[in-house]
């Protein structure tokens, strides 16, 4: 059986890096004794993967990862299990079983939303209301993205389906699927740039609220949180 | 928003490579913050990067061992990195432990454990990161005690002057007591001179300020004694005498960065019966001690549950002479076969076992073997005690060629007392008669993953304390460098040499780690210099610098050679002789003239070589009079 586990990051932990973090979870699952699935061969691995990559700094109320289970005594169980042996920091919100037709983690991912709050000691942009009404406003939002060999142009609109501004803090969903994937720094580059302003990424704390896959029915394509395809057991 | 305690910023942790190096938060890290019970804070480090110090079981059990006392907090550090170390310079952040992320200088003591030599430059950026004095004698009454131990504590002169207290042999057996006298110290208001010099009275400790070296013109130690009365002149070795009742960390902390030795690890036992003659673990642990088979099987089951590694491997300095290893090795592969869960072997001794097993619990496409003949020849190999013959070598090769490995791995030392250049071509001889084997016993159509493949590695040797050894030139940095392209040559002249790969190690990071592992107290002053022109990280290749240790020599007026390649004779007092490692002098001269004669030794099961381990009345030395005794 396949299950979906939905879990946050805050506090130290938000420095340990998404490989750190998989190998975390091999270990506290063999901690909390869950009957998950083995590849075979010499060295066998669970069989386990995670929706999208965390970027070290970054909070979260909306990890996923998928896992692969031989037997199980209830998805309360399973929850309660994971949670005796998570450290501080870490905490597995839901377990859900996926459907036969349900794709991976990864491959579901279609969006994901985003708070972003400025540090103690760094000032938020400048009337942060008016500049992202104004941001927003434009028929295009052109940015130039750095990859490894060249420099890519792109407009950032299409991908931005939520872009709001209140009490000094900023929310936003966004693309988040592997073809159209945009990276929160992108988007506040762009902002900052906007305004004219440079961006100093350690001025604000990221945290990822959610991560979404889409269903679609028909011409209707509505973003739903990655467990709610799945069912409690 | 921020709801944690960290001692660095974000910032700063932004910055430097693997912030998760500094955070603590560890499964099974212990956190006691605001518990009153506690009454020592305990700063245990490692000198060197975490990755390095969180391998280390040693730290695991000392770690578990103060903590389980409700009255200790014990938190690790380990060395900052150098880019978090330039940042803690300049921004003045004080060095911390990774549980409460409190400034170690508020602590009550800081230990440091000494595993190699090339980490002598990094005790000084953790005691200067601290906000300390370098030097014991300029610490006031608030600052904790520094305190050593470990194996190069059996030769602690060179860094004598940076401690307060070392703590001579295993750490099991008297922190209690060492806690107790420093807590009534404390509640009367803490005389560092008084607590140290009541300290120095329990066994094991030595308090290097109450000792004084006289020297004669020549360098060398004219004589070695305490400058109070009651204090005494030979200090012993703590030794645990029922290892198998004793502490053992069940709850081992589990890194969330992967570490050198990510796994669980089962010791198996302490110390050797083998007696290398170059090997200085092989003395110093005397005698051998066992765990009992059903506590390690008890062990095994238990951490691996509670750390969730998915590998465990035994340790021990020689697992095959382990009594019941058939039996605990079995057990492990069948249960962990169950969990998913990988065996690591150490190096065993190749035969039937030791095949099968490996097999077992390896892809044998993928490993090797490896063998560690030490010398090339069988006379060299006589000399420094190393009972493995040619024969065995060719025969286990043999085997396991049949069994389908065709990777083998050779570790040799240059630069052994008595060696001769055709003891050096032996490296070669041996690598190429081995390849030889595989041709032999292999038919041409079995022959797969491109042939055999021989990889030979050679160190080179470094005489050290309490070895029988001691008194052993080592090579020049010179004759090292030639003996290694005298090897390389030789191997190109060989049959199979395209079989063949040849590695050898730097020579200069060999002159230096000789040059500690003997030093005297005089060479504080040479680690102060070497530390202040920027050494830190010597044990990685990469950080190591060679000039800086004979520039600071030379400040010194100090001279290597006298150190490293001096004849020594065996009149002379050394800086380690007021330590009682367990084995007397008079045996390590008479396997020093053993060796010289080039006559081996029979092993502690085969007959007891009355080395003074026996006094112990504990492991090897009474279960073989005992067994000897029901014939």
């Amino acid at each position: 059986m396949r299950v979906r586990i939905k879990f946050s990051k805050h506090g130290v932990v938000k420095f340990i890096g998404h490989l750190d973090i998989m190998r975390y979870f091999q270990k506290a699952i063999r901690r909390s004794g869950i009957d998950i699935a083995y590849s075979s061969g010499f060295s066998p691995h669970q069989i386990m993967s995670f929706a999208a990559p965390l970027g070290v700094g970054y909070c979260s109320n909306g990890e996923y990862m998928d896992i692969e289970v031989n037997s199980h005594q209830g998805s309360d169980q399973m929850l309660t299990a994971l949670n005796e042996v998570m450290v501080e920091g870490i905490e597995v919100l839901s377990v859900v079983a996926l459907p036969d037709h349900a794709g991976n983690a990864m491959a579901s991912v279609a969006a994901a939303g985003y708070t972003i709050e400025w540090k103690e000691g760094y000032e938020p942009l400048a009337d942060l209301e008016k500049t992202v009404e104004a941001f927003l406003n434009r028929d295009t939002i052109p940015v130039v993205k750095q990859t490894k060999k060249s420099e890519l142009s792109l407009d950032l609109k299409p991908g931005i389906y939520e872009l709001t501004a209140k009490e000094n803090c900023l929310y936003f969903l966004v693309d988040a699927s592997s073809s159209g994937n945009i990276k929160p720094t992108l988007l506040l580059e762009a902002l900052y740039r906007f305004a004219g302003q440079e961006f100093d990424p350690l001025a604000v704390q990221i945290t990822r609220e959610e991560t979404y896959t889409a269903l679609i029915d028909g011409e209707r394509r509505t973003l739903v949180p990655l467990d709610a395809v799945g069912e409690k057991f | 928003m921020k709801e944690y305690k960290l001692a660095l910023s974000d910032e700063v942790l932004m910055q430097v490579e693997k912030p998760a190096r500094y955070i603590g938060n560890e499964v099974n890290s212990v956190n006691k913050a605001g518990d009153e019970r506690v009454a020592i804070r305990f700063a245990m480090c490692f000198p060197d990067v975490y990755e390095i110090g969180m391998s280390h079981l040693g730290i695991q059990i000392l770690y578990d061992m103060l903590n389980g006392w409700e009255d200790v907090w014990c938190e690790r550090v380990y060395s900052p990195w150098l880019d978090l170390d330039r940042i803690m310079r300049k921004e003045h952040i004080p060095l911390f432990g990774l549980e409460s992320q409190d400034p170690i200088k508020d602590f009550d003591f800081l230990g440091i454990t000494l595993q190699y030599e090339m980490c002598y430059t990094n005790i000084l950026q953790l005691l200067e990161l601290a906000g300390l004095p370098l030097y014991a004698t300029e610490r006031t009454a608030e600052q904790p005690i520094v305190i050593g131990g470990g194996p190069c504590s059996y030769n602690p002169e060179p860094i004598a002057d940076f401690f307060d207290l070392f703590y001579i042999g295993e750490g099991e057996t008297r922190y209690r007591e060492l806690l107790d006298l420093y807590k009534a110290h404390k509640e009367k208001g803490l005389d560092r001179d008084a607590f140290l010099r009541e300290a120095a009275s329990i066994p094991g400790m030595y308090v290097p300020k109450f000792y004084r070296t006289e020297y004669k013109d020549d360098g060398t130690i004219a004589s070695f004694s305490p400058v109070y009365e009651e204090l005494p002149k030979t200090i012993s070795k703590e030794m645990v005498k029922d290892v198998s009742n004793t502490y053992y960390p069940m709850k081992p902390v589990v890194p969330f960065i992967k570490v050198t030795q990510d796994r669980v690890v089962l010791e198996i036992q302490r110390g050797c019966i083998r007696g290398c003659r170059f090997c200085q673990a092989g003395q110093l642990y005397r005698p051998v001690r066992e765990r009992d088979v059903e506590v390690m099987k008890r062990y095994a089951m238990e951490m691996l549950k509670n750390t969730g590694h998915e590998e465990i491997s035994l340790s021990s300095l020689s697992s095959s002479d382990y009594t019941d290893l058939k039996e605990l090795v079995y057990f492990l592969i069948e249960e962990c076969k169950k969990r998913s869960i990988n065996i690591s072997l150490p190096s065993l001794r190749i035969d039937a076992f030791s095949l099968d097993v490996m097999s077992k619990v390896q892809d044998i496409k993928k490993s090797s073997l490896t063998f560690a003949p030490e010398a090339g020849s069988q006379r060299l190999r006589d000399v420094i005690n190393k009972g493995l013959s040619e024969e065995t070598i060719l025969k286990g090769s043999a085997l396991a060629f049949q069994g389908g490995w065709s990777r083998v791995k050779l570790y040799f030392m240059l630069g052994l007392p008595t060696e001769t250049e055709e003891d050096i071509r032996g490296i070669a001889d041996l690598s190429n008669k081995i390849a030889a084997t595989y041709f032999e016993v292999v038919p041409k159509e079995e022959r797969k993953n491109g042939s055999v493949q021989i990889v030979a590695s050679s160190s080179f040797f470094i005489p050290k304390p309490f070895t029988p050894f001691q008194w052993s030139p080592m090579n020049t940095r010179e004759e090292f460098i030639d003996k290694a392209q005298t090897v390389k040559k030789a191997v190109r002249e060989q049959i199979n040499q395209k079989r063949i790969k040849y590695n050898w190690h730097e020579a200069d990071v060999s002159m230096i780690e000789g040059l500690l592992a003997r030093g005297d107290r005089k060479l504080s002053k040479v680690i102060e210099k070497v530390y202040r022109k920027g050494a830190l990280f010597e044990s990685w290749s990469e950080h190591f610098h060679y000039d800086l240790w004979l520039e600071a020599l030379k400040e010194c007026g100090l001279s290597l050679d006298f150190y490293t390649t001096r004849e020594r004779s065996l009149e002379e007092i050394f800086p380690w002789d007021f330590l009682d490692c367990g084995v007397t002098k008079a045996f390590l001269i008479r396997e020093w003239k053993q060796a010289l004669e080039e006559k081996e030794s029979p092993n502690c099961k085969q007959k007891c070589l009355g080395c003074g381990a026996a006094r112990y009345g504990v492991g090897v030395c009474v279960e073989e009079k005992a067994a000897k005794a029901a014939e």
